[in-house]
């Protein structure tokens, strides 16, 4: 080490969540009854403005099997694009859930994030921030949710655009539904292989 | 003063984080993508987070001796552990979430997958979460976990640690990772630990012992200090938007 560099701090280094990181960050999953109010995968729980969605999918491994034991977190603007904080109660952004223990399914109950601004005055299309932690993965991986109906917006933005192997982005493109009146959006991450996800260094 | 104009973070040093595939660790073989990461420039959803009211928490979360406590209180050494979170550039990290879990003084998780011959403890959950203060100062108070085997080669086994998750400032800032307790042997030889390239990280995940901070007749005390990505400011162009 060079002793005449000034002393800039390094980032604690990352490890795996593990194949028990409910204990910690779903507790109910893990039927564990400690917090009275727990974080869950529900961001409409104050009736924020906006178009009500489902998103839901499953995480697979290299050879195609589901995870069960993945925890997902979602980061999202509101209807207006406008990424919330102190100042808007009704709508947070954010929301974690786990896997299925069983199946591997996951799933979120949200609003349809508004369009944001990108860099330089672009706009980015609507898309929610997405990372997974599991047992295996030793750093949390980042990807972003697009919708497959939001064709126009999708083919401008700026963050798919500089995804270098066009075929790539459609790993980003979620699929929608209607089921019993409900809007779905799918979503399924596949971390290694055929089809492998886009995931972002950010 | 004028108000500071922030830019971006400062990108991730990948050398300082264990990479994705690591075959001594046998499960991120097939949980590791092939493809490179692809770096994008920040934009306003990187840049932000959310925001954890105060009010959500109870007076025990960060209390684990207490917080699942039934009958009696939970076997084991009672330690507390304290520190600061800060960012890259040094200032302090304020109101992030820093959410842990850990086995209880068996080496045993209250988790429905965990079968381990390790005794149960009804008195311990082995969950908490706090919010850092103004100076990015967390505290919390629980018992030392202990070691466990896991089946990686069979006869492999953790050293006593516990795992820790921050939400801070900016998505970008997101962090899960694991602490462990100084002097311990076993640090040497964990493939988990080992997937961090260099030994200076490696013991950055290393809480030391905080003698003069030992409350006599109750609890011994770590030190343990976490870094976050931190953002650079902007004097000049601001092309984040």
């Amino acid at each position: 080490m060079n002793n005449w560099n000034f002393q800039e701090l390094h980032e604690t280094p990352s490890q795996t969540g593990g194949p028990y990181v409910h204990i910690g960050l779903l507790p109910q999953q893990a039927e564990i009854e400690v917090f009275e109010y727990n974080y869950d995968n529900n961001l409409l729980k104050n009736n924020p403005q906006g178009e009500r969605i489902r998103l839901e999918g499953q995480v697979f491994d290299g050879l195609g099997l589901p995870l069960r034991d993945v925890l997902l977190e979602i980061w999202q603007a509101d209807t207006n694009g406008v990424y919330p904080d102190q100042t808007n109660p009704n709508f947070q952004g954010w929301g974690r859930t786990g896997a299925d223990f069983t199946s591997g399914f996951w799933s979120f109950n949200t609003i349809k994030p508004g369009a944001v601004p990108g860099r330089k005055g672009s706009m980015q299309a609507p898309h929610i921030a997405l990372v997974i932690f599991a047992r295996g993965i030793n750093i949390g991986l980042n990807t972003r949710i697009y919708f497959e109906d939001e064709k126009t917006a999708n083919a401008q933005d700026p963050i798919l655009n500089s995804i270098e192997w066009a075929p790539r982005r459609q790993t980003l493109i979620a699929k929608r539904e209607e089921r019993d009146g409900e809007i779905i959006y799918r979503f399924d991450v596949r971390i290694q292989g055929e089809n492998e996800t886009v995931f972002f260094d950010i | 003063m004028s108000q500071i104009l922030l830019g971006t973070y400062a990108q991730r040093n990948t050398d300082d984080h264990p990479p994705a595939y690591t075959p001594g660790y046998k499960t991120s073989v097939l949980r590791s993508p092939k493809n490179a990461l692809i770096a994008i420039a920040e934009t306003l959803t990187e840049v932000t987070a959310p925001h954890f009211s105060a009010d959500h928490f109870g007076a025990k979360d960060n209390d684990l001796i207490l917080n699942y406590a039934k009958d009696g209180l939970p076997i084991g050494e009672r330690v507390i552990v304290h520190g600061y979170v800060r960012d890259q550039f040094g200032r302090p990290v304020k109101n992030a979430l820093l959410e842990v879990w850990q086995a209880n003084a068996s080496g045993r998780y209250r988790h429905p997958n965990d079968t381990y011959i390790g005794a149960m403890d009804p008195n311990f959950g082995g969950c908490g979460r706090m919010l850092t203060d103004q100076n990015g100062y967390y505290v919390f108070r629980t018992i030392k976990p202990g070691p466990y085997p896991w089946r990686n080669r069979i006869n492999e086994w953790r050293p006593a640690h516990i795992h820790f998750s921050l939400i801070a400032d900016g998505w970008a800032q997101r962090l899960i990772s694991q602490f462990y307790f100084e002097g311990d042997t076993l640090i040497d030889s964990c493939p988990i630990i080992q997937t961090i390239p260099s030994e200076e990280q490696r013991r950055a995940l290393i809480a030391l012992e905080d003698k003069s901070n030992f409350i006599e007749a109750d609890s011994r005390c770590y030190r343990f200090d976490i870094t976050l990505r931190g953002r650079r400011a902007t004097y000049f162009e601001n092309d984040l938007t």
